[in-house]
């Protein structure tokens, strides 16, 4: 009964006949239009017409349940981020609009292309202090790429299409479209054609063959060139094209905590991180480079330390679809406008042949000062204590460094990027530039639907963990097969790591009493293990890893270990402290 | 000379939609930059919208802001000028009591000399219109109040460039 209309919109070719339908049918034609499989939501008064229909599209299009609004946001997240398609979600308004904000504004600084429906009041009571009326286009405004208001039935079509086009294209970003109650209700003729331009908008700037030019001119003659690549290359899909420049023009290269896993971790030319917590070469060497090139990154503060004092030396090219982070942190010689995959591929008939030899043995040099000072502690402890390192590199070992790691916030998602091993690209999934505890939960959820053949494993704190954990009731309702590992150490490890070095020991407020996680995990049903003995690590790792179902492990690590390196607030690159 | 806060116009032309200038006033707000004064209105292009935005700022901040303004998916160019790249103007209105037009010999000279205009009169008041440059209208406000000024109401500025601004080039391209 219910399938009898569904003919028409299986090819998105039959766009153009027109049918009479519900607003509300109509948003999930647009889904199925646009290629959504999945959506991740939470009902509610306003959005119930969306819901209802639905009912009727269980076939075409999964449904997952969360256990929290800002929990849809992260799983879409995670879905769009693993997938590289865009991540949809619904809420109901009201507080059900309002539980997306945060999931909107990391989705914002971190590029996901994501697409979020709200319902809203019925339009006569718009400003009216309805119930579980909010205004969340003004409270959204600043937190997403686009945002829009649909009180009419009949601008669905346009304004979906408008909003799965602006969320994928150029640089990505969220979308929030606001639905009213009764234009879901109101029938009108269903037609959708795909948005295809708009015309005050320029996804993707020209590139002047020029720059290439000159930029490829630069990197001939340098001496001791450096690549810091960021997401840039991911949300491109540019990474074959990454590699071929650095191989060819044999360039130390880099990566911000987004950029991860664009390139094998253990290509001879990756030198590993930089930031904040990054790798000791990279960071200081940014400081020695003679040229710095810059693909798809925009220069954060967590990667450049003080600003008046980075790479002053040298002469910088930056690779850039967003025009406006051109010159925003870091003044560019030479600004490559384009799609990175694109402009990389324009560069690479330019490069010359190179290597770099005694360039590229700096590295190596200061990655032995790292390993004497840092790494080898941080994998064969000399005390008891498990480390968090020593977890990754177990991870990495029975997944073969082919798991997708989706990490939260704090000390251990800073050690699962530094020891993390990558054989394949969009394999890290973290809250960059937002840092978003209890990320990793629901982003681990989405990022499984999103690749159902990959072993998707999240690393999360006990602190972080906490922020989300009712999203372990959508995985056991849901039967995802995440893995969920949380470093338990007791505390909020970064915070009271810099409670330790910079406010005098004083643990305020950063010391966790926390609940029988095991019982916690087992109360929904999924297994469960503790490890608190080195010994256990390397079995209990195993088996997680072989098990094809949830599984939750919970490590006992070191209750004070730190993070290092680190480039404290407001210092240079140059000072990254090895302890 | 970037490093220096100076007055800037800035000229954005967008799309007529719901909630734009919600969007284009967060990305002042988020760097805690004061707006001096803000007008919209139709522009020369038929459903395209102009704002005229009077700022103080540096050169280099407003280079970031105006790109940061452009990304915006409806704004379709944001421009920034000096004060001595523009034509400005503000407008303002003044209601006065209409006993002073008589008894103060003062005021009809005020008037003519300032230029300003008599929008109407009746018997319990007259409004006063005058155009011109922040100082003009500053400098009449102060020399009528000194009579007693009952409502008194400024636009803020608008302006047009000496230069063209290639807008109307660039739409016919966008829409061919």
């Amino acid at each position: 009964m219910i399938m009898k209309e569904h003919a028409l919109i299986n090819s998105p070719t039959s766009s153009i006949v027109t049918e009479k339908i519900s607003g509300a049918e109509a948003i999930i034609k647009c889904f199925l239009a646009e290629g959504v499989d999945t959506a991740f939501g939470y009902p509610g008064g306003a959005i119930m017409p969306l819901y209802d229909k639905l009912y009727g599209y269980q076939k075409e299009l999964k449904h997952v349940l969360t256990r929290h609004e800002q929990g849809a946001t992260h799983a879409a997240q995670g879905y769009a981020r693993i997938s590289n398609k865009v991540g949809v979600c619904i809420a109901t308004s009201g507080p059900g609009a309002t539980n997306l904000i945060t999931g909107l504004a990391d989705a914002m600084i971190d590029s996901t292309p994501m697409v979020c429906i709200t319902g809203q009041v019925a339009s006569h009571l718009l400003g009216t202090d309805a119930f579980q009326e909010t205004d969340i286009i003004g409270i959204s405004t600043p937190v997403t790429k686009w945002n829009a208001q649909v009180t009419k039935a009949a601008d669905i079509p346009k304004v979906l299409a408008k909003a799965f086009y602006i969320a994928q294209s150029g640089r990505p970003g969220p979308v929030l479209i606001d639905i009213t109650k009764d234009a879901q209700f109101e029938e009108f003729d269903f037609a959708y054609e795909k948005c295809k331009s708009i015309r005050s908008y320029v996804p993707v700037p020209d590139t002047d063959l020029q720059t290439v030019k000159d930029a490829a001119l630069l990197i001939n003659n340098a001496q001791k060139p450096m690549i810091i690549w960021g997401q840039g290359v991911v949300l491109s899909e540019a990474e074959k094209e990454l590699q071929s420049v650095i191989e060819k023009a044999g360039i130390p290269s880099a990566w911000t905590i987004l950029g991860a896993s664009a390139i094998p971790t253990s290509h001879s030319l990756n030198v590993g991180m930089v930031g904040m917590h990054g790798n000791y070469a990279p960071n200081l060497l940014t400081n020695e480079c003679d040229v710095l090139i810059a693909i798809g990154m925009r220069f954060d503060d967590r990667v450049t330390g003080d600003l008046s004092r980075y790479a002053k030396q040298a002469k910088v090219i930056h690779f850039e679809i967003d025009p406006s982070e051109v010159n925003k942190n870091v003044k560019a010689d030479i600004a490559v406008l384009g799609d990175a995959r694109n402009t990389l591929e324009l560069l690479l008939p330019y490069l010359e042949q190179r290597e770099h030899p005694k360039w590229l043995a700096r590295f190596k040099e200061l990655y032995e000062v790292e390993v004497d000072k840092v790494i080898r502690e941080d994998m064969e402890p000399s005390v008891d204590g498990l480390t968090m390192a020593e977890v990754i590199q177990q991870i990495n070992v029975h997944s073969k460094s082919e798991a997708a790691i989706v990490s939260d916030v704090g000390q251990h998602q800073m050690i699962a990027c530094r020891y993390a091993s990558y054989n394949q690209t969009r394999s890290n999934i973290t809250s960059g530039g937002l840092g978003t505890m209890g990320f990793a939960l629901p982003a681990a959820i989405g990022a499984q639907v999103g690749a159902p053949d990959r072993d998707v494993v999240a690393v999360i704190g006990d602190g972080g963990y906490q922020m989300t954990i009712q999203e372990l009731g959508t995985i056991f309702q849901t039967k995802v097969p995440v893995k969920i590992v949380v470093l338990n150490n007791e505390f909020l490890g970064m915070v009271r790591q810099w409670q330790q070095l910079f406010f005098d020991k004083r643990y305020a407020s950063t010391e966790m009493t926390n609940p029988d996680f095991i019982k916690i995990a087992e109360g929904y049903h999924i297994k469960a293990k503790q490890v608190t003995d080195r010994k256990d690590l390397a079995g209990a790792v195993e088996e997680m890893m072989k098990s094809d179902e949830a599984y939750f492990l919970e490590v006992r690590v070191q209750k004070e270990g730190n993070v290092f390196p680190m480039i404290p607030t407001g210092a240079s690159v140059s000072e990254v402290r090895l302890q | 000379m970037e490093n220096q806060e100076q007055l800037f116009t800035i000229s954005i032309y967008t799309e007529n939609n719901i909630g734009l200038l919600n969007r284009i006033s967060a990305i002042f707000q988020r760097r805690h930059v004061n707006i001096e004064s803000i007008n919209g209105s139709a522009s020369e292009i038929e459903e395209v919208s102009k704002w005229t935005i009077l700022v103080n700022m540096t050169e280099e901040n407003m280079k970031k802001i105006i790109g940061q303004i452009e990304k915006q998916v409806e704004v379709i160019k944001a421009y920034y000028h000096s004060d001595e790249e523009t034509i400005y103007q503000e407008s303002c209105l003044f209601k006065i009591k209409s006993d002073l037009l008589f008894e103060e010999p003062q005021i009809q000279n005020i008037i003519k000399e300032s230029n300003a205009r008599i929008v109407t009169v009746n018997k319990e008041f007259f409004v006063l219109e005058k155009s011109g440059r922040r100082s003009e209208v500053d400098l009449l406000y102060r020399e009528l109040s000194a009579h007693g000024i009952l409502q008194f109401n400024r636009s803020g500025r608008i302006a047009v460039t000496k230069e063209p601004m290639e807008i109307s080039k660039m739409l016919e391209a966008l829409n061919s």
